[in-house]
């Protein structure tokens, strides 16, 4: 299941985008987050069970904000929540 | 050489004469439904004072939302339209030569800038949303019932950090309310609306990297409640030049004397 | 809570109307199962009242300062006229804005789930997107045959293209905001929408129009344009499959169905009851599961 964070509002589209197929639950993401965007909930709507990643309530209608630090204008972009996830389950849409 | 520039902008229209170098005249007027009529006004208005004609001008440059507007228009007849990141940065330079970040607020939007030697390196607009500029200060002012230029000293009398949970203008007016009713003191709601805000402009503004010095300018700049917690949030001390508001203009002015950059 | 027009000394548009009914004839005596399942959402807050896994009664009526009380009242109006007491209920799950706000609820679903499995009981197992449009958030969820979540996207930042959007819009144009819908559609030809992703700027963009002499009506439809735009562009991020339905207290704006309907030439499939009870529905039926398992009975 694709679950999608975030909003849109007058300067564009922001969506954190958890594949909880993919998601082991490991929380390498939350940890990897310098401003603990992420968290580990139980997973609700798989009858498995388990773990999954989710962006924290606070952040969701924030997330263009929560994110923009790791996002610089110039130089490399290196997402530590998308480089720590080992099943590539996470990703940003901006 | 006398030059002109014109700073449309998404609320007030701004006008800044420059005869070599020095400012000689300023002025500023809301800009109502006819946008070319309001900037030709405040035009008339700042050459009057400076007891010159449009004549008298060599070069007029335009900058802001609505510049385009007064490109090649009478009586203004702007000769260049530049963006407004342009010419932040150009007048930035002109006030604190040793500018190396520029953070612009304006009632609708909020850029962040990286200068190196008077030119735009890097920058980051925060566009359109009315939570990221002076639209939210206004409109929380309306939900506290309290003037907009009394926002700022309000602010500055709370010590108190309360977080707002609304990122909407729309729903943080409801929240304003709610927090009345919860007997929160005006002053540190006004501190709490203000906190908000500049945790939202620091976080753009990271997005180009901080670096000394750091500049304040647009119609933001002139609430005393903005410089504090923004300050806080980027750990820098911020430069606010006098006439903040004017400086986007000033920048148009001096790219209009010096059009080889 | 039943609005009397002596509450009110000049007419709030953006107000709509508080109700609760009772819609089954059965005898919850008789019944196995009670379970209720309690949506309080950050405009809005409902109540159903299930006997055996079937709609009994409910209510609908605006959150309050303290939802927590808010979640009582609500509840206990619903019971209102059936002689049913909450004590007797079986199951009660919570679910809505925000993590527990329905303090004497069992447990606590995620919307989002509430919702698919509410608008499989009201549209039918067809479905297989939803999208809720509340009074403060909009959700599109994509689910499978058994109501399940496959995907879903949230836009709780904004009051564009939600509920509150159109309360803000109601009072601009001083029309009541259960008529917005209707007076959007009275035109002869669709205008140009106007911000779609403000409503700061929309209202703006509004009150320009209104100051150049355009009629409520043709107001209300450059507004209602723009949040059909933004609602479709939302949607489409998830993907759109049939059978299409709408749930929430906006679906019942035939102003954005029709619009929605016309952008995505999809017609999304008329309700049985009303759409606005979808995440409350789904929680009372997870209530019986819920029960049913806790007894041994699955």
């Amino acid at each position: 299941m694709k679950a999608h964070y975030g909003y849109k509002d007058g300067s564009g589209d922001y969506f954190i985008i958890v594949d909880t197929d993919k998601c082991n639950g490991c929380g390498k993401c939350v940890e990897a987050c310098p401003y603990h965007v992420l968290e580990l909930i139980p997973n609700e709507y798989d009858i498995e069970g388990g773990t999954m990643a989710v962006v924290k309530e606070e952040h969701r209608k924030k997330i263009k904000y929560s994110c923009a630090p790791c996002k610089p204008v110039a130089g490399e972009r290196k997402l530590p929540c998308v480089l720590a996830c080992e099943p590539r389950a996470i990703t940003h849409s901006w | 050489m006398k030059t002109a520039g014109v700073d449309v902008g998404a609320k007030f229209a701004k006008v800044v004469i420059l005869k070599d170098g020095q400012v000689i005249a300023r002025a500023k007027m809301l800009v109502g439904f006819d946008v070319l009529k309001s900037a030709s006004e405040v035009f008339e208005t700042a050459l009057k004072d400076a007891g010159l004609s449009r004549n008298d001008i060599q070069r007029v440059v335009a900058t802001g939302m609505g510049r385009n507007t007064v490109l090649q228009k009478p009586p203004i007849n702007a000769d260049e339209a530049v963006s407004e990141v342009v010419a932040d940065a150009a007048g930035a330079y002109q006030v604190v030569p040793t500018v190396k970040t520029v953070i612009d607020v304006g009632a609708e939007e909020g850029r962040g800038i990286k200068v190196e030697g008077g030119k735009v390196k890097d920058f980051v607009i925060n566009e359109r949303c009315a939570a990221g500029a002076g639209t939210f200060v206004e409109a929380m002012a309306r939900a506290l019932e309290v003037k907009v230029e009394d926002m700022g000293p309000l602010s500055i009398k709370s010590a108190n950090t309360i977080p707002m949970n609304a990122q909407c203008c729309v729903f943080a007016e409801s929240e304003v309310v709610s927090l009345i009713h919860s007997k929160i003191s005006k002053e540190d709601i006004a501190k709490a609306i203000h906190d908000a805000i500049a945790g939202r402009i620091s976080s753009m503004v990271l997005r180009v990297g901080v670096e000394k010095d750091v500049v304040l300018i647009g119609g933001c700049a002139l609430n005393p409640g903005f410089r504090p917690p923004l300050e806080k949030e980027l750990h820098t001390s911020i430069i606010v030049p006098d006439f903040p508001e004017y400086v986007s203009a000033l920048g148009a002015a001096v790219i209009a004397a010096n059009p080889m950059r | 809570m039943k609005m009397t027009q002596a509450e009110v000394k000049t007419q709030e548009y953006w107000r709509w109307p508080e109700y609760r009914r009772t819609v089954s004839e059965k005898d919850w005596r008789n019944a196995s199962i009670l379970t209720a399942g309690v949506d309080i959402g950050s405009v809005g807050s409902k109540a159903t009242i299930l006997v055996d896994g079937e709609l009994y009664a409910y209510s609908v009526m605006r959150t309050g300062g303290v939802s927590q009380d808010t979640a009582v009242k609500v509840t206990t109006w619903a019971l209102e006229g059936t002689d049913l007491e909450i004590g007797k209920l079986h199951y009660i799950v919570g679910t809505g804005y925000g993590r527990v706000n329905v303090p004497f609820a069992k447990k606590t679903i995620t919307e989002i789930a509430c919702h698919a499995r509410g608008a499989h009981y009201i549209y039918g197992p067809t479905v297989r997107t939803v999208l809720d449009i509340g009074g403060q958030d909009c959700k599109a969820i994509r689910c499978d045959e058994k109501g399940k979540v496959l995907s879903f996207l949230m836009n709780d930042k904004c009051a564009a293209g939600t509920g509150r959007g159109l309360e803000v819009f109601a009072d601009l144009i001083s029309v009541p905001i259960q008529e917005l819908g209707k007076v959007s559609l009275n035109v002869d030809q669709e205008p140009s929408p106007v911000s779609n992703t403000c409503v700061i700027f929309a209202k703006a963009e509004s009150l320009a129009l209104l100051r150049q002499g355009w009629p409520k009506e043709r107001v209300a439809a450059a507004y209602h344009a723009a949040m059909a735009d933004r609602i479709v562009d939302l949607l489409t991020r998830v993907g759109i499959e049939k059978d299409f339905v709408i749930t929430g207290g906006v679906a019942k704006n035939t102003g954005i169905v029709q619009r929605l309907e016309r952008i995505l030439k999809i017609k999304p499939l008329e309700p049985k009851m009303d759409p606005i009870l979808a995440g409350a529905l789904g929680a009372g039926l997870f209530a019986k599961a819920l029960y049913e398992k806790e007894q041994g009975l699955r």
